[in-house]
């Protein structure tokens, strides 16, 4: 049965349901329902809840639950995950899975409230030092966020790497009917032989490190590390191509931008411009493959992006288009947002 | 024959990777020895630091984390709440615990977290080429205080353990000094007691170990023991600044 639900208290539930039960956050709007409805829930379900005294701390003791088998989360906001970048790249490069919320707000520094995507390079390219990269999604409803947090336990432990929500103040503050999936049985989670339990000693010890000094074993740990976002990008990529069969002009966006720009699609129908909209789910991977071959159809003329910032996702756009056709750009910032009427206009004259 | 002395199992045959003269290899037998005695192997996750002791996840033969520089008490937080029945160790520096990670070990004290924090205090940094430390002494020279630290320009060293020790979280808190047998023992039995608190679920305890650099303080390890003993205890006192029954 649906139920009524704010964005992040969904996002919450859907996290135990799917096995989380180690929560570590600092407060920072606009997520505090996160760590409020957790504080409260976990214990229910013999769940850790702790209330760090700083993002930095918060990220750490992640690293020290998942790296003890737990399955552990966070969730922050910009400034917040700015922040958790040092424990990230360092959960990184010791292969943790974890699940980081960032449900975006307007920057830069101390920024503003109101949604933005202007934290996409961060969430997308590594964010703190090294090469690395995280599974990233972008989900564009209450519903979908749900099912993707719900799931993402699953592939953090599969890949042994953080899985990030990257939302945005919107998603995390809207109330949408919600269906709440049944609990994971944590029976069928799998076994993680790595992991330091305590009970290590000689050569079963477990040690969780990213220090490799030896120059030939990091390149060797960057390549293993490489191969598993290649292997990723076969098996993980998630994306919406709606009307995109005889469109003209494809916008791409995604989360709720992607919404305002699916209602800015129908109207253009309606007044007879063909527009599609493609939306990235995965925003690591990107599904450049899928873009490419829009842009070799003879039927795309060009393609808008469209996003809450000055322009962050238009260049893996441009990357997969590959100057096969124009890319132009639309974006609000600040915590603006734009309205389907405003990307109509922005069609209409061609932009 | 009979033995008398042999190394305890909880430490691995990895050769330490310490100067001659540095105390630090001491400070780790003992950890392993008590552990051992306890029967505490094969229920142990310890937590290695960043600095000289950052390769400790090779020397303790246990479960190991390595944490980034300073966040030692969280990533302990977080493995002590998700395996409440195992011990949990962290072995940190004065860096690493009073300068970048000085958030972190006072917030883990405060919520009173069952963990042993094993600070080894020399008043460097000894890793990354002695650099002045939060620890380090007024007058100490240093890389980064070639003529000597100024109380003008670098305020007075900070004791971590009384400071610590006005929180109502901690239920141990000693200073000892590795400089000498009879030092040594009174930092084994502090140890002993550090654990023995965690295993009783009393909460978080440390033990600040006053250590040489002879390396980077430039002395032999006999004038290095004798700085030790003479002028840091002066600045560091010896003693236990917190116990509850």
């Amino acid at each position: 049965m649906k139920k009524l639900m704010k964005g992040n208290e969904a996002i919450a539930e859907a996290a135990i349901r799917g096995g989380c039960r180690a929560f570590f956050g600092y407060p920072i709007t606009p997520q505090n329902e996160i760590p409020e409805y957790l504080s409260k829930r976990l214990p229910e379900v013999g769940g850790v809840f702790i209330q760090s005294e700083s993002e930095v701390a918060a990220i750490n003791m992640v690293y020290g639950a998942a790296g003890s088998g737990a399955r552990a989360m966070t969730s922050s906001s910009s400034p917040g995950i700015s922040l958790k970048q040092e424990g990230i790249s360092y959960i990184c490069g010791a292969e943790l899975p974890c699940v980081i919320v960032n449900m975006v707000r307007g920057g830069p520094g101390l920024g503003g409230i109101q949604p933005a995507q202007s934290d996409y390079f961060q969430a997308v390219k590594g964010g703190g030092h090294g090469d690395y990269h995280m599974l990233v999604y972008g989900p564009g409803t209450v519903q979908e966020a749900v099912d993707l947090i719900y799931d993402a336990f699953d592939k953090a432990d599969q890949y042994r790497m953080p899985v990030m929500i990257l939302g945005d103040g919107m998603l995390g503050q809207i109330m949408e009917a919600v269906e709440i999936p049944e609990f994971k049985d944590p029976a069928t989670f799998p076994k993680k032989e790595w992991a330091t339990d305590g009970t290590g000693f000689g050569a079963n010890r477990r040690i969780i490190n990213s220090l490799y000094i030896e120059p030939d074993v990091l390149e060797e740990i960057n390549h293993r590390l490489f191969a598993r976002y290649a292997e990723l990008a076969e098996k993980e990529l998630k994306y919406e191509a709606y009307m995109c069969d005889d469109a003209e002009v494809v916008l791409v966006a995604y989360g709720t931008v992607a919404r305002i720009s699916k209602s800015a699609v129908h109207t253009l129908r309606e007044m007879g411009i063909k527009a599609g909209l493609f939306r990235p789910v995965t925003l690591y991977p990107f599904p450049e493959k899928q873009i490419a071959a829009l842009a070799a159809k003879e039927s795309v003329k060009r393609f808008v992006t469209i996003e809450l910032s000055m322009g962050q996702m238009i260049e893996d756009v441009r990357l997969a288009v590959n100057g096969a056709k124009p890319v132009s750009f639309f974006g609000r910032t600040g915590g603006n947002v734009m309205t389907p009427d405003d990307i109509v206009a922005v069609i209409k004259e061609g932009k | 024959m009979a033995t008398v002395f042999k190394k305890t199992e909880l430490l691995t045959d990895t050769p330490f990777s310490f100067c001659p003269g540095c105390t630090h290899g001491i400070a780790c037998r003992l950890v392993a020895e008590v552990l051992d005695e306890m029967g505490e192997k094969g229920n142990i996750i310890g937590i290695a630091p960043v600095g000289c002791a950052v390769f400790a996840y090779k020397f303790f033969n246990c479960d190991m984390q390595e944490a980034a520089h300073g966040r030692a008490p969280a990533v302990a937080t977080g493995i002590k709440r998700c395996n409440p029945d195992r011990t949990v160790f962290s072995y940190q520096g004065d860096g690493d615990l009073a300068s970048i990670g000085a958030a972190e070990i006072i917030h883990a004290a405060a919520r009173g977290e069952n963990i042993t924090v094993i600070f080894i205090n020399n008043a460097i940094y000894g890793m990354t080429g002695g650099q002045m430390a939060p620890t380090t002494l007024v007058g100490q020279k240093t890389t980064t205080s070639p003529l000597g630290r100024t109380v003008a320009a670098n305020g007075n060293p900070i004791r971590m353990a009384e400071m610590l020790a006005t929180l109502d979280g901690p239920s141990y808190i000693a200073r000892c000094a590795l400089c000498d047998p009879a030092n040594v023992r009174k930092a084994k039995q502090a140890i002993q007691k550090a654990f023995r608190n965690q295993k009783e679920g009393k909460g978080f305890s440390m033990v600040e170990l006053l250590s040489t650099c002879p390396t980077n303080w430039g002395m032999t390890p006999v004038q290095a023991t004798e700085f030790l003993k003479s002028e840091m205890t002066k600045i560091f006192p010896l003693g236990v600044f917190k116990e509850i029954e």
